[in-house]
């Protein structure tokens, strides 16, 4: 038998997928590079007085954590959802609720610490949250979930700009006149100490906005490395299944709500984690900063670089936040010559109507996205003529009042 | 009472005005080779949907080692001990040959989201030993050569020798092979039938949905037949292959007979 399918592969090329964790040398540099660069930058641009870039770069660095938390429910998972700002939200608001009275608590020597308790504090609201929310919801697909994501992403924050509890602040946002969070363990130290000059125009200070730039981008490294590990794991072909065939799946044993609930449940982790950082990191939050724009945002990030692709949404991230913030910044910089204020943000808001376009256009023409993942691109670009040719056979009668039950 | 490895009980499930299995009594002991038959539409597919959970049987019950199934969903029944391939084969299509074996260890093997994130030495311990029990069920059904090749990028009797190796995966007590032969050639057939004794061999008990007469005679030691969702026939392969109503249910009657029944039914002549 063995020769007889050897015979019947002749001309068909292995694809080892089984290697796809390994690196190849040439993948190495290129990641090293990229650590060198993302080092590097912040120090130039500070030296030399470019410091927006600094701040547009940090907010890259939380929207690619935001994007690869959705990446595990859109990309693994296959679920849609439309309002994965609400876990941003969540830990943001914790943050302030947790860190403001923590800070208090630790007093004078312990207090810089607080974001670093707050920080998993947040996440496993998050989690909390999106369980709640998942344990009703999972059992719907495709455009229900996403209209019932949508629905939960809009609930929050309308909860927010209304004070609920009488805790938000409403959409002045927190913290409120006379409370701070915490300065971070170590600006103190870092802004007396590491500083110095080269030459006439090079002046480095160790700034705020740098701290979080390194937190941020620390964050990034840690949730790459963690969600990398998912890939080629058990629960991360479980998830593989679930999107592939979800009765074939069921049929293996494969629990796929309890398999949908840990991708939502481990999705809303990094919504937490980079809620709070957003947190710390602007010392402000109100409901403004999580409309669902903000959500589509993400889902486009995922989207355009790739369903569950870690450099497709590293590289979403850098088009979508990213290249739009650069404009803007360049616009205020007055690189362009004099622009008023109005024209920057008009300049800056067209990006949505951009952004829907390119939608559009990479639904179209690149499905799988910019860099997608090998898997993806396949279950995209329908490499498997074979099977489903044999799906046409006739099923019977139940077989049909089975899928339609199970869309809905 | 029921030493039934799996045993029906006027199962019967309607869509509708249509009664798709209509009081259904079977049942398959340890260490058999049952197959189902039955015309096109007979019912088959949507029993062995009723078995596995995806269906809920409208009236009637089905025990599995003396308990019953019926209501349980169908990773539960999965765990229980029943496998099955599906008849438009549902391998996962973008995933390699081995890792959709691998799925099959899914509910025997245990690393949740923590070991899974971190990698934690058990995860790693574990995903090894899935890896190797794959490989182990690869061999079994001869597919060793092509672990690493695309499900949908095998041909087609491979695909389904893949989809019955990723049932075995789970340590399944009955498998149950929605028409393993369909879309087969005779040399594929042949080795079909062998791989079917061995599965038996190795303790699984078999429970087939087939086409074709020939691999249904040969490995079978008893069969029943469904007709329009009602068992019209029971029996080893002699008594069936000799069966009046089995005959009729596939080939129809012969015009003699179909005249006198004509007749007993009063049906005038005009």
């Amino acid at each position: 038998m063995r020769e007889l399918i050897a015979e019947r592969l002749k001309g068909v090329t292995a694809k080892p997928l089984f290697t796809a964790g390994k690196m190849t040398a040439a993948q190495k540099i290129g990641i090293a590079l990229l650590v060198a660069a993302v080092i590097v930058a912040p120090i130039l641009f500070q030296g030399f007085g470019q410091l927006f870039m600094i701040r547009i770069i940090a907010v890259i660095g939380l929207y690619i954590i935001l994007a690869l938390g959705l990446n595990i429910v859109v990309g693994y998972a296959g679920l849609l959802d439309f309002g994965r700002i609400a876990f941003y939200a969540v830990g943001a608001y914790v943050a302030m609720w947790v860190g403001i009275p923590l800070a208090g608590l630790l007093g004078e020597t312990l207090e810089g610490w607080s974001y670093f308790l707050v920080l998993p504090i947040g996440g496993l609201v998050a989690c909390v949250v999106g369980l709640l929310l998942g344990l009703p919801v999972m059992r719907l697909r495709g455009d229900y979930l996403a209209i019932v994501t949508l629905g939960f992403g809009e609930i929050v924050r309308i909860c927010l700009t209304n004070n609920i509890f009488g805790i938000t602040n409403g959409a002045a946002g927190l913290p409120g006149s006379g409370d701070s969070l915490a300065a971070p363990a170590g600006l103190a130290w870092l802004r007396r100490n590491v500083h110095f000059t080269i030459g006439n125009n090079f002046e480095f200070t160790f700034t705020s906005n740098i701290y979080w730039y390194f937190v941020i981008f620390a964050l990034v490294a840690l949730s790459i490395l963690v969600i990398r590990n998912l890939d080629n794991s058990r629960l991360g072909r479980s998830w593989a299944a679930v999107r592939e065939d979800e009765v074939a799946a069921q049929a293996m044993g494969v629990n796929t709500t309890v398999a949908k609930l840990y991708a939502f449940v481990i999705g809303a982790f990094f919504g937490g984690i980079a809620g709070v950082t957003f947190s710390y990191f602007q010392a402000f939050v109100s409901p403004e900063s999580f409309t669902f724009l903000e959500s589509v945002l993400v889902l486009a990030i995922v989207v355009i670089g790739g369903m569950g692709s870690i450099p497709g949404v590293i590289f979403g991230a850098l088009a979508i936040q990213g290249i739009p913030e650069f404009i803007r910044g360049f616009a205020s910089a007055g690189w362009f010559g004099n622009l008023s204020a109005e024209t920057v943000s008009a300049i800056s808001n067209y990006r949505y109507l951009v952004f829907g376009a390119l939608m559009v256009f990479m639904m179209a023409v690149r499905p799988q996205g910019l860099i997608p993942q090998t898997r993806r691109a396949r279950e995209l670009l329908g490499e498997y003529d074979a099977i489903d040719g044999h799906e046409l056979d006739a099923r019977e009668p139940g077989d049909r009042a089975n899928s339609t039950r199970g869309r809905a | 009472m029921t030493s039934h490895l799996m045993e029906a009980r006027g199962a019967t499930i309607r869509f509708g005005g249509l009664t798709a299995v209509d009081n259904v009594d079977m049942y398959v002991d340890v260490g058999e080779i049952v197959a189902l038959i039955g015309p096109n539409g007979a019912g088959k597919t949507t029993y062995f949907n009723m078995l596995t959970g995806i269906y809920k049987p409208t009236e009637g019950d089905i025990l599995f080692n003396g308990a019953s199934i019926v209501g349980k969903a169908p990773h539960v029944i999965a765990r229980q001990g029943i496998s099955r391939t599906f008849q438009n084969i549902r391998l996962f299509p973008a995933l390699s040959a081995i890792e959709n074996v691998m799925i099959g260890r899914h509910m025997r093997t245990k690393t949740g989201a923590l070991g899974a994130l971190f990698k934690t030495p058990p995860a790693r311990k574990e995903e090894q030993q899935i890896q190797a029990d794959a490989e182990k069920w690869l061999a079994f059904v001869g597919l060793s050569g092509v672990a690493n090749e695309l499900a949908s990028s095998l041909p087609y009797g491979a695909q389904r020798r893949l989809e019955i190796a990723r049932a075995l995966a789970t340590e399944p007590q009955l498998i149950c092979l929605d028409e393993p032969a369909a879309g087969m050639n005779p040399q594929e057939t042949a080795e079909l039938n062998l791989l079917v004794g061995r599965i038996r061999d190795a303790g699984v008990t078999v429970f087939l949905i087939e086409h074709d007469m020939k691999v249904v005679m040969e490995i079978a030691e008893r069969i029943y037949v469904l007709d329009f969702g009602k068992l019209i026939a029971q029996g080893t392969p002699r008594e069936v292959q000799n069966n009046p109503a089995v005959i009729e249910a596939y080939l129809g009657l012969g015009a003699d007979a179909l005249m006198a029944k004509h007749l007993d039914e009063g049906g005038d002549d005009a």
